[in-house]
């Protein structure tokens, strides 16, 4: 076992343990951080037995951006890499009729990760090493109507963390963009998604460990996704607007 | 909130293969919403019993409720969630010193599937069927309660659930005693004998090994009927705990049928016996080798092509085998529909388990192509296990008749009273307990 920690932000979704047992198979321990303590904790013991390493559960409000700092500094071993997986995906029709609901997408993607990402920046850029990775998504590559408030806050968040990439670069920190495209989460239990574009948590995470491993800059988990949204990035818009997507 | 996905499947015999719909299960407030919205179903794990026993028009997968929750490493005591599967265990907790108490010859099942089964392996006439390593089961009930049983608690539901074929309830979590090993290898002997005679008394001879397991050339005729490889082993103390599950090979797709004939089965038979040295001979083997030579295969059942296949198990009571094995066996090689897999084995003594398979006495597994004709061939069969007073292995089955299955299993009444009061039969049922009227 190594003494390399990693802090994993919204520990609850599937990305986010399937990501875990990745580091603590390498021999990282672990911080699993969310408002949900009670499920992570059999999910902690689950990760300590399996690959005999530190679990450590710890209450995290990704909306309570008064609580990051503090969050931060009582960590008792500050961690070398930091998982952002929280995320709302919500239903964009309600979301139109709901300025709340819409707010609420972009406060969880947008707003909390700034909030905490600045406060982690600030102490790797210090600490000259480190590594980030932030879940983003496809549907920020571009606006549509099906999903332009959750794309957008994604859009966001992938811009944020090119800036990071930029900032952080000279201080030795490494920034990885994770654009996921369909996987099959508790997320999209309820929909149909087609096999051939659909990641399975297992195959985000390992991308991830090996994306970080060799320095990329953005990973599409599917190699798939990447031409896909070439192409819709490509539509000229006069087309692009007919299209229902 | 229970998005049902239509999938068509099977069991690992390919036959019967289903359009049904398959609920995963995402914890236990999921499953009660499940238990408590929809009407009848049967819960599934890795689809390893062979025939369709975890078939119905709805099915529950519990599989991705994996978590490992507790274990004491000093006792070897564990806790973890049903759908765990034991190769997990192995490869987590080998490196550690520890091992199953009881395997069968797949490592590919869940800890739900081990206990709904109450699979033995190799040991049985040693160490008993999975329920015995067993300390307490969580299950879910018909009505979305949720109890611990046990040998001591609730006796009756523990002794329903353990190879009550998840007709009783879903099993969420187990806890059971793992045994304590010194190396991952094994001490192999093979004993090869030239007729069912002389497999016999190897058995009775190597009693006192810890595992034991014959392969049987069920083709072979007149004086060498039974002629077998008698396979026995102990774990080695070498020290040596490097464990790492074997390389995979993978059967890409369903063979055609005409490559499994009589002929190339009777060839492969001979060579495979043939090669093995005359007598008694010794090897050092690692335990995938020894307990789970199949699994580096995946997918081996697609050799039996698109139509699937059945395997026969069947169980004698010990003074009974001889005779009764003979006869099967004659009835085969008469036939020339055996197969490759026939595998034969002393077991110990029963338990109180209402549907456990094992007796005391000789269990023959075969494999069967499924092709014009076998299903009446096997009726026959059927006919001669109940003159010997023997009984049919669940997991194992898809087709046996409700008349012959409920002779062999004297608990039988019990088991379908105690499911009637309790309102499991309203609740769990799968294709082979309506078909046996379980």
């Amino acid at each position: 076992m190594n003494n390399n920690w990693i802090l994993i932000l919204g520990a609850s979704s599937d990305i986010a343990i399937a990501t875990a047992h990745k580091y603590a198979q390498n021999g990282y321990s672990i911080y699993l951080c969310s408002r949900n303590i009670e499920e992570l904790k059999k999910e902690a013991k689950n990760i300590e037995i399996r690959h005999k390493v530190n679990v450590s559960v710890l209450y995290f409000d990704a909306l309570d951006y008064e609580s990051h700092k503090e969050f931060y500094s009582d960590l008792p071993v500050k961690p070398k890499g930091v998982l952002l997986a929280f995320g709302l995906l919500g239903e964009q029709g309600t979301q139109q009729k709901q300025f709340e609901l819409a707010k609420s997408v972009i406060d969880t993607n947008y707003v909390s990760a700034v909030s905490i990402l600045e406060v982690v920046s600030k102490d790797f850029e210090k600490r000259k090493s480190g590594f980030i990775v932030g879940i983003s998504s496809v549907a920020g590559d571009r606006g549509r109507s099906s999903n332009y408030i959750y794309g957008s806050s994604k859009a966001g968040l992938s811009t944020y963390l090119e800036g990071l990439q930029h900032r952080l670069c000279k201080s030795n920190v490494h920034v990885l963009i994770v654009k996921p495209g369909f996987v099959a989460t508790k997320m999209t239990a309820d929909m149909n998604l087609p096999d051939l574009l659909t990641a399975k948590p297992n195959e985000v995470s390992s991308a991830i460990y090996m994306g970080i491993e060799k320095k990329k800059n953005v990973i599409y988990v599917k190699q798939i996704w990447w031409l896909i949204m070439l192409i819709i990035r490509k539509i000229p818009n006069f087309i692009f607007k007919r299209m229902s997507l | 909130m229970t998005n049902k996905n239509k999938v068509k499947i099977s069991g690992w015999g390919g036959f019967p293969k289903l359009m049904l719909d398959l609920i995963n299960v995402r914890n236990e407030k999921h499953l009660k919403i499940i238990t408590s919205s929809i009407g009848k179903f049967i819960t599934r794990g890795n689809g390893r019993s062979y025939g369709d026993s975890s078939l119905s028009s709805i099915c529950v997968s519990n599989i991705q409720n994996n978590k490992i929750l507790e274990f004491d490493s000093k006792t070897g005591v564990i806790r973890c969630e049903s759908g765990v599967l034991l190769s997990e265990i192995i490869e987590i907790f080998v490196p550690r010193g520890w091992f199953l108490k009881v395997t069968p010859g797949t490592k590919l099942i869940t800890i739900g599937g081990a206990i709904a089964s109450d699979v033995h392996g190799k040991n049985h006439h040693k160490d008993g069927c999975f329920s015995t390593s067993l300390i307490e089961i969580r299950l879910m009930l018909s009505d979305g309660s949720i109890v611990n049983c046990s040998q001591q608690e609730c006796k009756e539901l523990f002794l329903a659930t353990c190879g009550g074929m998840g007709l009783t309830g879903v099993i969420l979590e187990a806890t059971f005693s793992l045994k304590s090993i010194l190396s991952q290898n094994i001490k192999q002997t093979t004993i090869k004998t030239k007729n069912l005679h002389q497999t016999f008394d190897a058995f009775e001879k190597y009693a006192d090994a810890t595992y034991s397991v014959a392969w049987i050339d069920c083709l072979s005729k007149g004086g060498s009927i039974g002629r077998s490889l008698l396979i026995t082993g102990e774990f080695s103390d070498d020290r040596d705990l490097s464990y790492s599950s074997k390389k995979v090979v993978s059967v890409p797709f369903n063979f055609p049928s005409i490559v499994l004939n009589y002929f190339s089965v009777k060839l492969f038979n001979a060579l495979y016996y043939f090669r093995a040295k005359q007598g008694v001979s010794h090897q050092n083997v690692g335990l995938d080798s020894f307990f789970f030579p199949l699994d580096s295969i995946d997918s081996w059942n697609r050799i039996y092509g698109r139509n699937g296949f059945v395997q026969y198990q069947f169980i004698l009571p010990k003074k009974e085998s001889l005779e009764g094995l003979t006869k099967i066996l004659e009835k085969i090689s008469d036939a020339g529909l055996g197969s490759f897999l026939a595998v034969l084995k002393l077991y110990g003594k029963e338990n109180e388990n209402y549907l456990s398979f094992p007796m005391e006495g000789y269990s023959l597994a075969l494999d069967f192509k499924i092709q014009k004709g076998l299903f009446n061939f096997l009726k026959e069969l059927d006919q001669i296990v109940l003159e010997y007073n023997g009984r049919i292995y669940l997991a194992k089955d898809s087709r046996v008749g409700k008349s012959v299955f409920e002779k062999g299993y004297p608990n039988i009444e019990k088991f379908r009273e105690f499911r009637k009061s309790q309102g499991m039969k309203e609740k769990f049922t799968s294709l082979q307990s309506e078909r046996l009227g379980l």
